[in-house]
């Protein structure tokens, strides 16, 4: 029983070491003080933190990624929202062929899903870079969206709605005193969990950058491949407190349940 | 005069008539209630009258004026909720404020009438709490305060006591009964509850599958009651089948499988052509076989096939020539089971039914 147990624990400290391992040295590397990139650091600095501010092309890469997140964030709520309300409100034909549409984002592999954006987007309809951008990630969010908001709406009682109805409030009226209030941490939620999903893309991302435009993830490619100093290590341990802090915040929203059952 | 009528109402999910040809009349300041078994349309009935489910066929009509299509939010009608529907995010005063804000009232008289029907309802210092703060009975209170507030012309409740325990079912059914009477809403009462229904309505509608088999004060119903669903629902258990019915002068002649039974002609039954007798368990006799002189009136021998305890009474199946009977006895003399024993139907306490 004893000794069943310790090989348990030693595989659990194998399996912890192989998911969190590259972390751990990415991090140590960002505080590297020389110029190569490097393991174990020679002296410690936060120089390549610092460097992360003086990169012309993070700082234009950075405006860019936020403003296609939040831009497309905003859009695909402005879809989402009515969408998941009609979901599961709203008994129709066909409606587990639209809920599987809209999910099939997810499904689909971000490569292909980009490579199709590429084709229609970029190709058949001309769209300038950033408009491509702008709606390539819209798409990315929207099933995010959907499925939160809808998974908060499987919450909600819809029998308050009747009852404001029934007080005098019109059906536009009730959306907007009584449901909206009520699904207000899962909207929260989806926008944060949306935008990182969105923020953090690359295989979309990839296709619709072009002379001049890049989100920031392509920019750390772009950046990887030209040069060796330890900057990258720096951003990624950067990128990984944000979304840690994102998740921690979704996870006070709406607990992680969302993520682990359908 | 009628405050509402529904007009020859039909109602179908899914191409099945849930009411068909459905006719109600209610007058103004009355409370009625809607009783009958699971499924038998009491819901689908009151929310026809919110407005929240539209007739395929027939009118709705309101002060004689047709609201069939009236939309919810235009009607002005109270209604308050099995699961209590109060709005989460809003505290107790503004879930109560929350129809006045839609009327476009003052600061001052919304402040003023939410107090006042607070205290209507015995929940005075509450306003600042939210629902989940509050009990399953202080909740249902808030509902009904929330109705209430808006001066509705019709007050609808869809069993609004069914969530609470046993007690609390009791005084709350009083306190929505004290008041309606005391500010005289007009109120249809859905319950599955024939005590609840009984004990707080002016009058009963005993539904079964879609249609209203009769509509009544209590009292007539618990003595009268008009069909064989209406009295088997509140508890008329034995019912003879009778082969001939004959009225005459004071007197009801009926006989079964060659058993005559005599009945005294109520005056509540006079018109009625029903044949078939019902009678509770309650108000059979039954008593020792004796010598077996003569054979009474009204009278069957029979057999006691089971017993039951039931605490304060035994109830005995008795096996006769036309039937079984169950019949219910004090504790102070007991059967035992195969015991030959005579079957009495009192003249008086038998209803005839359709
Ligand atoms: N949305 C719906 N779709 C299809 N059928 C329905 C719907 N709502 C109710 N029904 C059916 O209509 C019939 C009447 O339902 P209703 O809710 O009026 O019954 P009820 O008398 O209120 O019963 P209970 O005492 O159980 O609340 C039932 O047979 C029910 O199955
Ligand atoms: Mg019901």
């Amino acid at each position: 029983m004893q000794e069943k147990n310790r090989g348990l624990g030693l595989f659990t400290l194998l399996v912890f070491l192989f998911l969190l391992g590259p972390l751990l040295i990415i991090s140590v590397t960002s505080f590297e003080g020389g110029n190569i990139l490097k393991f174990p650091p020679e002296e410690l600095s936060l120089r390549w933190y610092e460097n992360i501010f003086h990169v012309e092309m993070f700082l234009v890469a950075f405006k860019t990624s936020i403003l296609v997140s939040l831009g497309g964030n905003l859009l695909a709520l402005l879809l989402g929202v009515p969408a998941a309300y009609a979901l599961s409100r709203v008994e129709f034909k066909g409606k587990s062929v639209i809920n599987a549409v809209f999910v099939s984002p997810i499904l689909v592999p971000g490569i292909v899903l980009g490579f199709a954006f590429l084709r229609y987007i970029v190709g058949t309809y001309q769209l300038p870079i950033y408009a491509a951008l702008f709606v390539g990630h819209t798409v990315i969010m929207l099933p995010f969206i959907i499925r939160v908001i809808s998974s908060s709406l499987s919450n909600f009682d819809f029998s308050i709605e009747e009852a404001a109805e029934s007080l005098g409030a019109s059906k536009l009226g009730t959306f907007f005193t009584v449901v909206l209030p009520n699904i207000k941490s899962g909207i929260l939620a989806a926008v944060m969990i949306a935008f990182l999903e969105s923020f953090n893309n690359v295989d979309i991302s990839v296709y619709m950058t072009g002379p001049g435009v890049s989100t920031f993830p392509i920019q750390m490619l772009t950046y990887v491949e030209n040069y060796f100093d330890p900057t990258i290590s720096a951003i990624s341990v950067l990128l990984m407190f944000i979304t840690a802090f994102f998740m921690f915040m979704v996870e006070r929203l709406m607990g992680l349940s969302y993520f682990t059952k359908r | 005069m009628a405050l509402f009528t529904l007009q020859d109402i039909s109602v179908a999910y899914n191409k099945q008539n849930i009411l068909k040809d459905f006719n109600l009349e209610i007058e103004k300041g009355k409370l009625v209630s809607l009783l009958g078994p699971s499924g038998c349309g009491k819901t689908t009935t009151l929310r026809l009258i919110a407005g929240f489910l539209k007739a395929n066929e027939g009118k709705f009509l309101f002060k004689d004026k047709d609201y069939t299509k009236v939309p919810v939010n235009k009607r002005n009608f109270g209604f308050v909720f099995q699961n209590y529907a109060l709005f989460p995010h809003l505290s107790i005063f503004d879930n109560i404020a929350f129809g006045l804000r839609l009327r476009k009232n003052s600061k001052a008289e919304i402040e003023k009438k939410v107090m006042n029907v607070l205290e209507i309802v015995n929940l005075k210092g509450f306003e600042k709490r939210y629902p989940q703060e509050l009990s399953g009975g202080q909740k249902q209170r808030v509902a009904i305060a929330r109705a209430l507030v808006i001066e509705p012309d019709i007050l609808l409740f869809d069993e609004p006591l069914s969530n609470l325990d046993a007690n609390l079912r009791v005084n709350m059914r009083v306190e929505i009964r004290r008041i309606q009477q005391e500010l005289g809403i007009t109120t249809v009462y859905v319950s599955h509850d024939q005590e609840e229904c009984f004990s707080i309505s002016d009058q009963v509608a005993i539904m079964n599958k879609g249609v209203i088999e009769q509509l009544s004060d209590p009292a007539t119903i618990y003595k009268y009651p008009e069909t064989k669903f209406v009295a088997d629902f509140i508890g008329f258990k034995n019912f003879i089948d009778f082969d001939e019915r004959t009225d005459t002068g004071g007197k009801i002649e009926l006989s079964k499988s060659g058993y005559s039974f005599v009945l005294d002609k109520d005056a509540r039954m006079f018109n009625h052509a029903g044949k078939i007798g019902a009678i509770r368990p309650d108000d059979l006799l039954i008593r020792e076989k004796g010598d077996a002189g003569a054979v009474q009136e009204n009278s069957l021998s029979g057999r006691v096939k089971v017993s039951t305890y039931l605490g304060r009474s035994y109830q005995y199946v008795v096996e006769t020539p036309i039937g079984d009977f169950i019949v219910n006895k004090e504790m102070t003399e007991s059967y035992r089971m195969g015991q030959e024993i005579i079957l009495e139907i009192p003249r008086n306490q038998m209803v005839l039914v359709d």
